[in-house]
């Protein structure tokens, strides 16, 4: 984060398009909105009890699912934390599937049975997201061994947040990626709280994580990740390196969600102000929208229609999930290993 | 039909030969390429199938059990060899909550095989834990403890060749011990105990190096004309509850005999089992023999002290048959 930024009329820290696939932005932004939309739904959907349980939102850290997946080619594996749903649907997973699966439902990619936190889709090269904070950074890289012995050409990304980056298991995976030499990208989804502890109070170098990373002998960038641009083009750099045979890189994006930790949470433990500035120079979609219209890559009027297609798109995938069905509780107990056995417990006949 | 091997080379054999049949194995471990791993299970393997195969990790057990589980997501079958299975607890939650929760989530095979020496040897207490009821606690994971050279090269190419993440136990005494193998496309099958001696008094049930004490056990109690069965479990999870429960309706009496700890064992599960399903032909509770309590200690006379021994499963029997004699052909077993 060492650029010069310039600020735009509307308030805006402004973004550059270079090195971006010009044809391709609008997609970008499209998905970016659904993003927003599918997470601002879920608030009322929680609070009714639709939605069993709560949910992670990523409202605020759009342009690193949209930057980095798109940065990546159709094969390469992904594997996220327990704040998903952006980089699920980035790395496209239908709304209705992930939708249904939050509502429990047997259209669900799990069929009810993993919810926010375990959502999948392996032909996607969707390799899960994971309730246990690191753990999915150790299926990348595991992932990544498997394309390096096998040759596949992939390479996998894994996602982690701060919180994340104070966990032992992080750095073993990082430190055998790097000796390794694994097709891997390390991402590190910074948004400056795990759960309500600000980073600073809990790694004493916060500044940097990425600091911390090159210790471990691998490339490692820090980068805005309110910048679509920036992300892209770091995730670009580091997919080329991992699929040369260089090794894993590790990218460390700043961003911020806009939401508590969990679905109407009220989140005390920072001020409205910060939350405020945020939103208001730093929107990764604002800022792409403002350099498309800017650029004339987006015609008047376009980013209203893209945003009242999302707005129907989330709405179909409500309609999909509540008019699913429940996932039959004579289910429940299968599919625990491929070798048969009494599953014993109250669902037995 | 061939010579004897110890239980370490029949794993080096069945290593070898599953790699040579299927490029997707591979196995990654401290120490693995040219020491063999510390019980030499893969010795002299490395220079075959080189060093993209038998992949020495850093002391990062969490970093070794997360590659097993991403690459078999990513259409690998991989071995990953911890040593020494105490070593598992610095990756309990790639064991217990990533490779065990993945098949049951979404669907996706996770063949996975995680071997551990295990049982008590020497080194102390942070060396000889026996974890296989800590395993078998655990939806999705498969648990075996082959206790010969046979069934360690079989259960081995079953793992090899099924879908499931399978912990496999060899116990650290039985490393040199020997005895013949069966050839390349012999397999032992996951989930069936073997009735290695009949008999027709009691059903004495033991799982790893308990086997061959159990046996021993057998012999003196047929001097006195007892007549064990003795049965190797071989397989933790899932228990071959058929095999259990028939030898143990045809006896009327069993006697459960394991290394670990007793509260909350294998042991404990076994008597629970029998007893909820076979009540009426049983003419004495099942009795367990297991560890005491206790960590296990460095000196061979405290550990002596701790873990069951011949003696202790000779007595566990004869008191089982004085306290609650065999019920008449009237009797309440009918």
């Amino acid at each position: 984060m060492t650029e010069m930024s310039t600020i735009t009329p509307d308030g805006l820290l402004e973004i550059q398009l270079d090195g971006l696939p010009a044809r391709e932005l609008e997609e970008w932004l499209e998905t970016m909105l659904v993003i927003r939309e599918f997470e601002e739904a879920l608030e009322p959907l929680t609070m009714s009890g639709k939605i069993p349980g709560s949910a992670h939102q990523s409202s605020g850290q759009e342009a690193v699912a949209v930057g980095s997946i798109r940065a990546l080619k159709p094969d390469d594996l992904v594997a996220s934390p327990h704040r998903p749903h952006h980089h699920a649907l980035a790395k496209g997973m239908s709304p209705r599937v992930v939708m249904a699966e939050l509502w429990g439902r047997s259209t669900g990619c799990a069929g009810g049975r993993g919810g926010t936190m375990h959502l999948n889709d392996f032909s996607l090269g969707y390799l899960g997201s994971n309730g246990v904070v690191g753990a999915a950074v150790g299926i990348a890289m595991g992932a990544a061994l498997a394309a390096k012995i096998r040759k596949s050409g992939q390479v996998a990304l894994g996602f982690f947040g701060d919180g994340g980056a104070n966990t032992g298991r992080t750095w073993e995976f990082v430190n055998f990626a790097a000796v390794q030499k694994l097709p891997l990208i390390v991402f590190c989804e910074n948004n400056q709280y795990a759960v309500e502890t600000f980073i600073g109070r809990s790694a004493a170098l916060h500044n940097s994580i990425a600091d911390r990373a090159s210790g471990f002998g691998l490339p490692s960038v820090q980068i805005d990740g309110q910048d679509v641009g920036a992300v892209y083009r770091a995730t670009l750099e580091a997919r080329e390196r991992a699929a040369t045979g260089e090794g894993p890189t590790f990218v460390e994006a700043l961003t911020y969600r806009y939401h508590g930790h969990l679905t109407a949470e009220v989140a005390d433990y920072r001020t409205e102000e910060e939350v405020e500035s945020w939103r208001q120079t730093k929107d990764p979609i604002e800022r792409l929208r403002c350099a498309l219209e800017t650029t004339a890559q987006l015609a008047p009027g376009r980013f209203e229609e893209l945003k009242a297609k999302a707005v129907a798109v989330v709405a179909d995938s409500i309609t999909y999930a509540e008019q699913s069905p429940l996932p039959d509780p004579a289910t429940a107990a299968d599919g625990v290993t491929a070798i048969p056995f009494d599953p014993k417990g109250p669902a037995r006949p | 039909m061939n010579d004897k091997v110890t239980v370490g080379q029949a794993f080096q054999q069945a290593m070898r030969e599953e790699m040579r049949r299927d490029e997707s194995i591979f196995i990654l471990g401290t120490d693995l390429f040219i020491r063999g791993g510390h019980f030499a299970q893969v010795k002299d393997i490395g220079p075959e199938f080189g060093r993209d195969r038998v992949i020495d990790a850093p002391i990062s057990e969490a970093a070794m059990v997360a590659a097993g589980v991403g690459a078999a997501m990513n259409g690998m079958r991989p071995v990953i060899d911890l040593n020494f299975i105490d070593f598992s607890f610095g990756a309990m939650d790639e064991i217990a909550n990533q490779a065990a929760k993945a098949r049951y989530l979404w669907g996706n095979p996770v063949p996975l095989v995680i071997r551990g020496s295990s049982g008590v040897a020497g080194y102390a207490a942070q060396h000889n834990n026996s974890l296989e009821a800590w395993f078998m606690h655990m939806p999705g994971l498969v648990v075996v403890m082959p206790s010969n050279p046979a069934d360690t090269k079989g259960i081995l190419k079953s793992a090899l060749r099924g879908d499931d993440p399978v912990i496999f136990l060899m116990h650290k005494k039985l490393t040199g011990s020997r005895g013949t193998v069966g050839g390349p496309d012999d397999l032992v099958p996951i989930g069936k105990a073997a009735i290695v001696r009949v008999g027709s008094d009691v059903t004495i049930l033991a799982s790893g190096i308990m086997v061959q004490k159990a046996l021993a056990a057998a012999d003196t109690l047929a001097a006195d004309g007892v007549e064990a069965e003795v049965i190797d479990l071989r397989t933790i999870f899932p228990l071959d509850t058929e095999a259990i429960l028939e030898s143990a309706r045809k006896t009327g009496r069993v006697v459960v005999v394991t290394e670990e700890a007793p509260y909350a064992s294998v042991a404990s599960e076994i008597a629970a089992l029998v007893q909820e399903e076979i009540f009426e032909y049983l003419d004495a509770p099942v009795a367990r023999v297991t560890a005491a309590h206790a960590p296990i200690p460095h000196s061979p006379e405290l550990i002596d002290a701790l873990v069951p021994q011949v003696d202790t499963i000779v007595r566990t029997v004869r008191d089982s048959l004085e306290r609650w004699p065999v019920s008449n052909s009237e009797g309440i077993s009918t």
